[in-house]
């Protein structure tokens, strides 16, 4: 295949890769190389990825459970929060409603207390008044008399004091 | 890389001298010369020791970066060994490992420019194609006896059809171990090749821009090139494993 052309172009050697001479030469080195690199792998480097990779496989899976167990735990805790809180509610509303009750219970007493304190005062009231007019009708009444008495002695008559009681008693009761 | 050179207007383009082996010491080459093969090798040792060892040596739960690469790589040739073969093939799974990283490392060491690039020789890829290909062929005849043969035995078809399959997929098996390694070796010669073509042409000042653009596109493309070659033929091992492990259509 050589070929060195007269003008300077293309010159060849031959194929490198057909030169038989070579080829026991190369083979001895490929195995050589071959057999290093099998040693190596298989003594050092792949036992060691394994490992890693077997070790990081178990981390993870490790991890995974462990958040998945803290997820569940998150949701009891949230359900107990949950729980408390409608406790508290319902126990505030309980509060609450006692505590209208007892303020009602005692308003309502107090109210009693003040309506009974008003009866009594306006009957207390009433009596007075009752006794006052009682006392005006009898001072009315000898007034009358008097002035009855008076006018019919002023007149000339002489009248007996139980006429003119009688008299006046029919009158009143006349206007009644 | 480039080592065209302008003499006198012409141009010299050798896209195949980066891929000679040559000696570190002395001229002649024996089988247990130094060589730059040796070093290019020794170097995807060293490049697998760094990621898979030094890389991992913390052994932490949360990995740092170089023993995250570690275990991406790890996982990602685990998974394609369990999804393809299935449980059982797990135990080749460091046979597997070992082609996926040395291939992985020599070629895109060789992308380093002035390195040599041992993926690119048939003689290196042969070897592991062919021990892929020996290897399932035991693997299959320990675990299915000759159950095994029944992969070439292909009940789902016509009865008249079985006996033209076999000998069709009789030569498939055994253009494997070829279309294995010259599949590997060729994508990375010809990628490498390519690429010291345009370094030739940029010598030249007219094209130079262009040669050296089709150049950085070029690297780009042996880049992934790099990674694909090794998943395929890491993927390809797997396939025929699982042949191996389950020979039943």
């Amino acid at each position: 295949m050589a070929t060195d052309t007269p003008d300077g172009g293309l010159s060849l050697t031959p194929m490198p890769q057909l030169e038989f001479a070579t080829f026991p030469h190369q083979v001895f080195w490929l195995i050589v190389a071959l057999v290093a690199i099998y040693f190596i792998l298989t003594t050092i480097a792949l036992p060691r990825i394994a490992a890693v990779l077997a070790e990081r496989n178990g981390t993870i899976t490790n991890d995974i459970a462990a958040a998945e167990e803290l997820k569940l735990r998150a949701a009891e805790a949230e359900k107990a929060y949950e729980k408390a809180l409608a406790d508290a509610r319902a126990e505030a509303q309980k509060i609450a409603g006692e505590t209208r009750d007892a303020i009602k219970a005692q308003l309502d007493e107090a109210t009693a207390k003040a309506d009974a304190d008003i009866s009594a005062k306006a009957a207390e009231s009433e009596a007075r008044i009752a006794e006052i007019r009682e006392s005006a009708m009898a001072s009315v009444r000898d007034v009358a008399n008097d002035t009855t008495g008076a006018l019919v002695a002023a007149l000339g008559g002489a009248a007996e004091a139980g006429d003119i009681a009688d008299a006046l008693e029919a009158e009143l009761k006349g206007r009644g | 890389m480039a080592d065209a050179e302008t003499s006198g207007g012409g141009i010299k383009i050798d896209p195949m001298s980066q891929f000679q082996v040559q000696p570190l010491f002395g001229d002649s080459i024996s089988v247990f010369t130094i060589s730059n093969v040796t070093l290019w090798m020794a170097l995807a040792v060293l490049s697998v020791i760094a990621l898979m060892v030094l890389g991992t040596r913390g052994r932490a739960i949360i990995p740092s970066r170089s023993q995250s690469v570690a275990e991406l790589t790890y996982g990602f040739v685990y998974k394609m060994v369990e999804d393809v073969t299935g449980k059982d093939g797990l135990k080749f799974f460091p046979y597997i490992f070992t082609l996926f990283l040395f291939i992985l490392f020599a070629n895109v060491l060789g992308l380093i420019p002035m390195s040599f690039t041992t993926t690119s020789h048939i003689a290196v890829t042969a070897v592991m194609g062919f021990g892929v290909f020996f290897v399932v062929t035991i693997v299959g005849f320990v675990k299915n006896g000759s159950g095994f043969l029944s992969l070439f035995w292909v009940s789902s078809a016509p009865l008249a059809l079985r006996p033209v399959l076999a000998v069709i997929e009789l030569i498939s098996y055994f253009v494997r171990p070829v279309s294995h390694s010259v599949r590997l070796a060729g994508a990375i010669m010809a990628g490498h090749a390519v690429m010291k073509v345009f370094a030739g042409f940029a010598a030249i000042g007219l094209v130079a821009p262009l040669a050296i653009g089709g150049m950085v596109a070029i690297y780009g493309l042996e880049l992934l090139v790099a990674f694909i070659q090794a998943y395929v033929f890491t993927i390809l091992t797997c396939v025929y494993l699982k042949d191996a492990l389950h020979p039943h259509h």
